[in-house]
């Protein structure tokens, strides 16, 4: 069943996407900055919660889900141990996406030439 | 002629998109990225019996992993263009501008290419990210102590 909603909410995310990039200037590069604060405004009212319950992976794929796991971090963050914590604890939870996209990238440009 | 004619006409030469078509198909890619991730999810629960947070972790590396490759290899700019949304919300996106900018930039020079251009559209994302987390924790914090 959670397959199933996988699909519709990651489908659901990406159709809101395109009807914006199709139908307003913004670049996508604006699209997924738009959405990564979406995920953490979805964080804030404890809904993206709700996403990651329902469809686990599909929302847990989607560029918002970098927004959420900020926010949870900087939250967890700052119940252990107050404002230093929103500091030390914003990157603990997003940061696996960061670090894995500068070593990954890094693994294939040392590699890789880039195609024309 | 005058100008709205002139509009008229050069409204009838650009090219349509097709946009019904586009938001079908972010909907079909983006819904099969995430019908994918949440695969790979159950089967590393199931495999290496780690927890869900543990497996989505691993699933959100294998996917960056595998997009950085595909992006190396040449065919996921083509992909990219062809999928609309749907590559570019998901973890995908986020890793194909990543290593694209690396890999385009490699040839200017560690420091001045490669360095500085590495988060040149992944950027943004961290910055506005962070920004957004932070003052969202602030409010939080000031509505609920």
């Amino acid at each position: 069943m959670q397959l199933i909603w996988s699909f519709i909410i990651a489908g659901l995310f990406c159709l809101l996407g395109q009807i914006i990039l199709d139908n307003t200037k913004l670049t996508p590069g604006h699209v997924t900055s738009l959405f990564t604060v979406l995920g953490a405004i979805l964080a804030f009212f404890g809904l993206y919660d709700k996403f990651i319950n329902l469809a686990g992976g599909g929302a847990s794929t989607i560029i918002s889900n970098f927004g959420y796991l900020l926010y949870e971090g900087a939250l967890s963050g700052y119940r252990s141990s107050g404002i230093l914590g929103i500091f030390t604890g914003l990157l603990t939870k997003g940061g696996a996406a960061i670090v894995g996209a500068v070593i990954f990238a890094s693994l294939v440009t040392l590699f890789f030439k880039p195609k024309d | 002629m005058n100008k709205d004619e002139y509009k008229k006409l050069v409204k009838k030469h650009i090219p349509q998109e097709n946009r019904t078509g586009n938001a079908i198909t972010a909907f079909l890619i983006g819904g099969f990225v995430g019908f994918i991730a949440e695969g790979l999810i159950e089967v590393i629960m199931n495999i290496f019996s780690l927890n869900r947070i543990d497996a989505s972790v691993w699933t959100c590396l294998i996917i960056i992993f595998a997009s950085s490759l595909f992006t190396a290899l040449g065919f996921f700019d083509n992909w990219m263009s062809k999928a609309k949304a749907g590559l570019l919300l998901p973890t995908t996106g986020f890793a194909h501008s990543v290593s694209s900018s690396a890999l385009d930039y490699k040839k200017e020079g560690l420091i001045t290419g490669l360095g500085s251009n590495f988060f040149k559209l992944a950027g943004s994302v961290i910055l506005y990210g962070i920004l957004s987390a932070f003052i969202l924790v602030i409010v939080k914090v000031m509505i609920s102590g």
